[in-house]
């Protein structure tokens, strides 16, 4: 077997003190199989990422993404991928979310990646970050309607394709 | 004779600043998205980098089939080595489904990993050497790498998109003589390594190109989430094939090539000797080539032999079965990381307990490296533009899934 399987423990460990520090927003909850996972409330997010970045040296954030369940009140479930480059650990975060002002605190202040990874899930999701640096789509165009990894989104689903907008006279275009 | 007054003159006349756009069809970026840079002169004064002229909606098109049928769409991230891809959708599917392959299948996918990876840089450092106006050792390179080519293509039939693993198991066995055919091609990629070390690494002209030139810091680099030989070019040894090994990687005798300068020229050397080592891998696995079956003994998840399917009525169901609804792995949800060419590959997959995925994320190790580019050529001058970007290893289809 893999032996990433096996949780780590000095992972364990550190979710076990981050609980106790943030105890009314910190929870331990379901994640990525061998690996420890914490649910945060989007108020003490900054916070609990600070924290883990100073005191726990998770100096990397390897990944954010974001899962779409359309039954729940908050639909979506972003996830950031946190890993530590000194202490080898791999943590997880999961915050409730949804589509609505302002949106989560961007991570873009503590990791220079949060930037690319917040800007691909408003595109594809919706969910919108507070304080986000430049807060555009990244893989669809401007003009593109809706987010398309959203569950109700559908696959079939076609829009315009675009061409190139009116520029300058081009020396080729004779005209 | 009247003077002109510089003050009275409108603010454009004396600006010389101009923006110009690269690509996104240039032949640097090779592959679509596009630059517009803000130079003064030649100096770049700023970069703007926009994606998604590749996107194909990989995510999305995941969720629709069932996880069999996601494998075609992972040779197309990094079709530069689409083995790689194929191995760790494979392995992300199989620890949730708790499976653990065969020694031959491990041998297998870790020989196939390491000339993938092998491949991957070939073309990096060719394209990169072209870029900057070396065409030499573009072509000392693709010898070799259309030999692996040809080791691919007996193994699976395929040469670019492999779609080779299956989850537990292989699509193919390695053919009679496969161990003689993979060694015959090894003397090739030691050559073309060793000719273009020697035309390139005390290459005066590279070196004033290279040295120096797309500096990221280490700090910058870890913020950026930067993995692969871009890190490693900028001072920090994480390799995901050390760090949480996979496969077997932790019984296998390589080391990991570091340089602290952060520079093209750091990530050139770096991947350089990345290819040694992987050479020494292969070496490793080709001497002890177990034999034994390729796929897991498992029947909900690995689809009975041809053979069996035409004369018995179970392994007829069971087939029948396997391709409509596919393989069910439990609900829940994991996260599996591989070494890619470029860094750390990750596949996140939750899983609804249903033959299709609930969702498939990939982490392309491109997509945070590009997102410091403007970073790592402000102030350098338009040509080293093009260099770094060749240093990176940009490749489209992983960068916009």
């Amino acid at each position: 077997m893999n032996d990433t399987t096996t949780k780590n423990p000095s992972t364990a460990d550190v979710a076990l003190k981050v609980k106790e520090l943030f105890a009314s927003t910190v929870r331990e909850g379901p994640g990525p199989v061998g690996d420890v996972c914490l649910w945060v409330e989007a108020r003490s997010l900054s916070d609990v990422l600070r924290h883990l970045k100073d005191e726990h040296l998770f100096d990397v954030l390897m990944d954010e993404t974001c899962v779409d369940y359309p039954d729940r009140p908050q639909r979506f479930e972003v996830i950031y991928n946190l890993y530590s480059l000194s202490t080898g650990n791999r943590i997880f975060l999961k915050v409730a979310a949804d589509d609505q002002e302002p949106g989560l605190p961007s991570a873009t202040h503590l990791y220079g990646s949060a930037d690319w990874f917040e800007r691909e899930i408003f595109d594809m999701f919706g969910v919108r970050f507070e304080n986000h640096p430049d807060p555009r789509r990244i893989l669809m165009y401007e003009g593109f309607e809706g987010h398309p990894l959203r569950k109700d989104y559908p696959a079939t689903r076609r829009q315009p394709i675009i061409g190139p907008t009116d520029g300058p006279d081009h020396q080729a275009r004779h005209g | 004779m009247t003077t002109i007054d510089l003050a009275d003159l409108p603010r454009d006349y004396l600006d010389s600043r101009m923006v110009l756009n690269v690509g996104p069809s240039h032949p640097a970026t090779h592959g679509t998205f596009r630059f517009s840079v803000e130079l003064d002169g030649e100096t770049i004064l700023q970069c703007t980098t926009e994606i998604g002229y590749l996107h194909r909606a990989f995510e999305k098109m995941a969720e629709q089939g069932t996880y069999t049928q996601v494998i075609p769409y992972t040779d197309r991230l990094n079709y530069c080595s689409a083995m790689i891809n194929n191995t760790g959708f494979a392995l992300a599917v199989e620890r949730l489904l708790g499976i653990e392959v065969t020694p031959r299948c491990k041998a297998i996918r870790i020989l196939f990993n390491e000339l993938s990876r092998i491949m991957d840089h070939l073309v990096c450092i060719g394209a990169n050497a072209v870029d900057i106006g070396a065409l030499t050792n573009f072509w000392y390179f693709f010898r070799p790498r259309e030999e692996i080519y040809g080791l691919i293509e007996a193994i699976c039939g395929a040469r670019l998109t492999t779609s080779f693993t299956r989850i537990g198991g292989l699509s193919a066995d390695a053919p009679e003589g496969f161990v003689e055919q993979a060694r015959s091609i090894l003397p090739g990629i030691d050559e073309a390594i060793a000719t273009v070390d020697r035309l390139l690494t005390n290459n005066r002209i590279f070196i004033d190109r290279m040295s120096g030139v797309g500096v990221i810091s280490k700090s910058d680099a870890i913020s950026y989430a930067f993995t692969g030989p871009c890190l490693r070019a900028s001072g920090v040894s994480y390799d995901v094939r050390r760090a949480q090994p996979y496969l077997g990687y932790d019984q296998l005798d390589f080391e990991i090539p570091t340089r602290t300068e952060g520079d093209n020229y750091a990530r050139y050397l770096v991947r350089m000797e990345e290819m040694r080592q992987s050479r020494r891998i292969v070496d490793q696995v080709l001497d002890t080539f177990p034999e034994g079956p390729i796929n897991v003994d498992r029947p909900d998840v690995v689809l009975p032999p041809k053979s069996r399917t035409g004369n018995e009525m179970e392994a007829l169901i069971r087939h029948f079965k396997l391709i409509m609804e596919g393989v069910k792995p439990p609900k829940g949800e994991i996260y599996h990381c591989t070494e890619g060419a470029n860094g750390e590959l990750g596949f996140y997959i939750v899983s609804d307990g249903s033959g299709h995925p609930y969702r498939v994320r990939v982490r392309p190790p491109c997509f945070p490296i590009l997102s410091a580019f403007p970073r790592m050529v402000c102030g350098s001058m338009l040509a080293d533009l093009v260099a770094t970007l060749g240093s990176l290893n940009i490749i489209a289809g992983e960068l916009d899934r």
